[in-house]
């Protein structure tokens, strides 16, 4: 697509590309504004300005006419804009529900902003900094931390945007439509160099994404990384896959549910995982200790996404990879 | 309005005493509303964090010193109370009981600060003041297993939290004690009116709506106290 | 309906006193209001030098006018200038001040001695803002969020914060002087609805004035505490929590969007009424309109923190609230609209700026419910989609109200009129400016163009350079009123008391006022706007 590229740096576009599967929902709605807006506005624009003409001061002592109001134009003018805003409420909110649920099936993609760049890891160890490949027609999910101040992931071709925050993962998903090069920026303010925190991110061809994902691994998966930290870490020591061990079983814990010392349940996902390793003693499964310490401090954050990647690999058959 | 009646104090915007009585009430009033609000902006802060590490602020509120706590209570509902004596006389034009009362107010006021600023020193001798110089040392029930390097970043975690607690401490009770300054300020003004014999029994609102001040003040503190020393008391 | 013969009233409050003390120790609202005109004047033209060099930096895609730090900081201070010394301030100190106790029939405000107090607290905090300026500026943002303010930036946060802090407290002050005020001083027959709508706007404003401003006032003090102490609050790593912060801040900074629009609404109901010289359309609704937008407006902050983390459901119910604030905003536009309808329409300036106002303030409200719409709001917030949406609400909505307001009211404030021409010209050129250096954004926003953004992709450069063209007109547009105003205060022809022939107390007493506003205490037996009952003109 040389098209794509050479249109992306020449003219002066007055619409983003749409390569997403959201970019359509989102166009949709935006037109339904615009149509809105436009009616609305040509509406009060053309009653001032005939108004004004027609009703224009004719000598200079006449006044207007006396009258005050009326109740069945007031509640008109009431009603109506209010149906309107429901019907745009029922909308966006639909197309942010969609925003925020990602499907089941998702590349997971690990990011982490910091002043002033992006550095993204991919489950089979590529690491990239501010430009990020993905294959069309696949659903990607970005988790996303930071090391600093608040960032925020803006992809304009696919409609969607995302706060980073230091301390905590937040996530936003996207399904390439069209193979191509796009922009990525950091959308909220985080100081002197923000205008260059900004990196492309690359859509291709499922075949050509898997020759890119072949082309180098140097470290190995981002699991495997995950592994050998754990070992290091002598977190192997405690959770035990044989149950004998003092901390709970990791083996095919994520994405069930937990039963808390508190008696209530949660459902074990990145954020918990991640909490458990940097505050462990906050939410403890029910019939352990609070005895683990806590790893703030002793690990970064992209060991962190390493062991929680490390967490969600171990499934509670022997780990055999079967791609 | 005829000039026969115009009192020296009725300033000149309005038509009668009453009306300028009025006014500067709900001038007070409207006045304590915003206080609420910005008192409202901590309290708000001090529920979040308080719900997220109520451990932390269990073992924070430990530390604070509950007698002179409940002493300063003491101090400032007594304070109160001659505040509404001051007013009262203040109502019935007895000029010396008022000037006395106000007085003792004032004294009460300053007791309450001297009595504050000893905790406070002792919270700088114990290092509790947040910052890099901090230290707080954690009394951890002997249930638990050892596992020494870690239990000492879990300290660190705890410390980090007990950090917000005494944050919220120093910033609530120093803006509640800037505004008893500010209230001993007021009364010092107050005597001054009282001894020029300013304040009559046709014009004491000045009296009527330093005592709401002073009054609101307490009222902080009323809720301070319990927030702030009296949560660690049933954890241990 | 005639304005009678016209003359300088031989003692008004403009000639009672001549020296530096009588201004800066008076303690009349008149000559208060006219310092809060000399003051946010300054301010404004402070705050748009800085956006004529933002506008400079972006004609071209490359950051070579000025370092990305220094633009930071011209965008920072832009926003810090406008908004807290500027917009807020602007109608309800200047022409709030002057007109509330005209309107109300009554000698001043209830309060006078606070009322200059709140002048000088303004000055003092200004002085503190001007200084971290000078000592090198700050670059958090208007927003000043954590942890960036409180631990990355290393510029003057807390001299801009003392700033702001201290100047809350003027605001404090107005509001608190008005609300007292309007309670009770109304003149004899006065009804709460008999009011002029701007008072009703202004009590809206007061409103939020007390509520809000205090809570920002905490919170930019912990900031401050949090950067020179250490002691955590919102620091992720000292446990505290970032986005925290922002919820405190936007429950007075979205407030504070009304503090500066209301009062402009109420201007324009003003105009509206004054120049097609008829009761403006559904006046209880009007009025109820402003203090629903006051009270909604607490209840919507977080539709600015829509991808800052927060839950989809508190989305979605911040989104749902947001959309009815929509609803008072457009029963007052139509009835604005309704107003002209068989009126006796006049093509005056202020006219002109009314008619400015409801067009873009429409356009600004209706890009609202883009932003409102959450599902939308994900594409276009943090672009410039919204420093277009909010151009066109404060500077569209909040200063065409505010220059309506001042040329209908100059010749009551200096006796004397300005020159209709060169004021019809500099209107259309404001108009015209405006809308070209804003229209773009939207466009721009759209297409993605984050805000806050030294240096941007090549192909937006197109509508940029249409939007610095526009500046630059608008920056012209502003230019002119100050010197044909100026030049009036000399030699403009005398006003009289009606130059209008407009009803409301304030055109019953001579232009310039008497220090204590009416020769005898007004005594009101009519409703607002009564334009069929002739009210007699005294001079």
């Amino acid at each position: 697509m040389d098209e794509a590229d050479a249109d992306m740096w020449k003219g002066t576009p007055l619409f983003p590309d749409s390569a997403s599967t959201m970019a359509g929902r989102v166009d949709a709605l935006y037109f339904f504004l615009i149509v809105v807006s436009a009616f609305f506005s040509v509406l009060i624009a053309g009653l001032i300005v005939f108004y004004a003409v027609k009703y224009r001061r004719r000598s200079p002592d006449s006044v207007g006419a006396s009258f005050h109001g009326g109740m069945a134009l007031e509640l008109t003018w009431t009603v109506i804009p209010f149906f309107i805003t429901i019907v745009i409420f029922v909308w966006g909110a639909s197309v942010f529900f969609a925003m925020s649920r990602p499907p089941d099936e998702t590349l997971n993609i690990y990011v982490v902003g910091k002043q002033w760049m992006w550095k993204f890891q991919h489950l089979d160890g590529q690491r990239e900094i501010n430009e990020l490949h993905v294959p069309v027609g696949r659903p990607v999910k970005l988790i996303m931390t930071s090391e600093d101040v608040i960032h925020d992931v803006f992809v304009p071709a696919f409609r969607v945007k995302a706060d980073v925050l230091p301390g905590r993962y937040t996530n936003i998903w996207f399904q390439p439509t069209k193979p191509g090069r796009y922009h990525l920026f950091c959308a909220e303010y985080c100081g002197t160099r923000h205008s260059g925190m900004v990196g492309e991110v690359v859509v291709m061809d499922p075949s050509e994404y898997q020759t890119w994902l072949s082309g180098g691994a140097p470290e190995g998966s981002l699991a495997s990384a995950g592994a050998r930290l754990f070992q290091d870490l002598a977190c192997n020591t405690c959770h035990r896959p044989d149950a004998q061990g003092r901390g709970p079983v990791l083996e095919g814990l994520f994405g069930k549910t937990a039963t808390l010392q508190s008696g209530e349940t949660i459902t074990v996902d990145e954020a918990y995982v991640r909490e458990s390793i940097l505050n462990p003693s906050a939410r403890v499964t029910a019939g352990f200790q609070p005895i683990m310490p806590t790893f703030q401090g002793l690990v970064t954050e992209e060991q962190l996404l390493e062991l929680v990647e490390y967490v969600k690999s171990l499934q509670s058959l022997p780990p055999v990879q079967t791609r | 309005m005829p000039d026969v009646t115009h009192h020296p104090a009725l300033a000149h915007q309005f038509d009668s005493l009453a009306q300028q009585s009025e006014a500067t009430t709900l001038g007070m009033w409207v006045f304590l509303v915003t206080e609420v609000l910005f008192f409202g902006g901590l309290f708000a802060t001090y529920a979040i964090y308080r719900g997220w590490y109520p451990d932390a602020f269990a073992a924070a509120s430990h530390e604070l010193d509950v007698t002179l706590g409940a002493i300063n209570t003491a101090v400032l509902i007594t304070s109160s109370l001659t505040m509404a004596l001051a007013v009262h006389a203040a109502q019935l034009g007895q000029r010396k009981a008022l000037m006395v009362f106000l007085a003792v107010t004032m004294i009460l006021g300053a007791a309450f600060l001297g009595i504050k600023s000893v905790e406070y020193y002792h919270k700088f001798v114990e290092h509790h003041i947040p910052g890099p110089s901090f230290q707080f040392e954690i009394r951890i029930s002997p249930n638990d297993g050892g596992n020494p390097p870690g239990k000492l970043a879990d300290v660190e975690l705890l410390k980090a939290h007990v950090q917000i607690f005494f944050s919220l401490y120093f910033v609530m009770t120093g803006l509640h004690a800037v505004h008893m300054v500010i209230g001993i300020g007021i009364m010092l003004v107050m005597l001054w009116l009282a001894w020029r014999g300013t304040i009559t029994d046709e014009y004491y609102s000045p009296i009527e709506i330093s005592g709401l001040y002073w009054h609101f003040v307490d009222i902080v503190w009323i809720f301070l106290f319990p927030l702030l020393y009296l949560i660690g008391r049933h954890a241990h | 309906m005639s304005t009678g013969t016209v003359f300088m009233p031989p003692r008004h409050y403009l000639n009672d006193g001549y020296g530096i003390r009588s201004w800066l120790l008076t303690r009349d609202h008149k000559r208060i209001a006219l310092l809060y005109l000399a003051a946010v004047t300054l301010f404004f033209f402070v705050g748009g030098a800085f956006a004529v060099l933002i506008r400079l930096e972006l004609a071209t895609p490359a950051g070579d006018f000025v370092s990305d730090e220094t633009y930071n900081k011209l965008f920072t201070m832009h926003g810090v200038m406008m908004v807290f010394f500027f917009l807020i301030p602007s109608i309800p100190a200047t022409l709030g001040n002057f007109l509330v106790p005209i309107m109300i029939g009554a000698k001043d405000l209830a309060l006078p001695k606070l009322n200059l107090a709140s002048w000088y607290i303004y000055i003092l905090g200004g002085l503190f803002t001007l200084y971290a300026l000078i000592a090198g500026g700050v670059d958090t943002g208007w927003t000043f969020y954590t942890p960036f303010s409180t631990v990355s930036s290393t510029t003057n946060v807390i001299p801009t914060a003392l700033g702001i802090f201290i100047t809350g407290f003027s605001s404090i002050l107005t509001g608190l002087n008005f609300i007292v005020t309007i309670h009770r001083m109304r003149a004899p027959g006065m009804t709460w609805f008999r009011m002029p709508l701007f008072l009703w706007s202004m009590y809206a404003t007061s409103l939020i004035m007390v509520l809000g401003t205090p809570v920002l006032a905490i919170t930019i003090l912990l900031v401050a505490v949090e950067r020179l102490f250490h002691f955590g609050f919102f620091d992720p790593r000292l446990g505290g929590d970032p986005v925290l912060f922002q919820h405190l801040f936007w429950f007075y900074s979205h407030p504070a969007v009304y503090i500066m629009v209301l009062p402009s609404m109420g201007v324009v109901s003003e105009l509206v009424a004054a120049f097609c010289r008829k009761q403006v359309f559904g006046y209880g609704f009007v009025a109820f309109a402003s203090v629903a937008i006051a009270v909604l407006g607490f209840l919507v902050w977080g539709h600015h923190m829509f991808v800052a983390g927060q839950s989809v459901y508190s989305a979605l119910i911040f989104s749902a609230l947001s959309f009815l604030v929509a609803i008072p905003s457009a029963v007052k536009v139509f009835n604005w609209t309704a107003t002209m309808y068989r009126g006796s329409v006049s093509w005056q300036t202020p006219m002109l700026y009314a008619i400015g106002f409801i067009g873009l303030f429409t356009i600004g409200g209706l890009t609202g419910l883009f932003l409102a719409s959450v599902g939308l709001d994900v594409h276009v917030t943090d672009t410039y989609f919204i420093i277009a949406h909010f151009h066109y609400i404060m500077v569209g909505g909040t200063l065409m109200g505010y220059l309506g307001g001042l040329h209908y009211w100059w010749p009551k404030i200096s006796g004397r009129l300005y020159n209709e021409f060169l004021a019809k010209l500099s209107a259309g050129i404001i108009f015209l400016g405006f809308n070209l250096t804003f229209f773009p954004q939207f466009i721009l926003g759209y297409l993605g163009m984050p805000r806050r953004y030294h240096a941007y992709p090549p192909e937006f450069q197109v509508l940029n350079v249409l939007s610095s063209a526009g500046a630059s007109i608008l920056g012209v547009g502003y230019l002119i009123p100050m010197l044909y105003l100026m030049w009036s205060l000399r030699y403009g022809k005398l006003a009289g008391s009606n130059p209008w022939g407009a009803v409301g107390l304030e055109w019953t007493t001579t232009s310039p006022p008497p220090t204590e506003n009416f020769a005898e205490s007004p005594v009101v037996t009519w409703d607002a706007y009564d334009y069929q009952t002739t009210v007699t003109v005294e001079s």
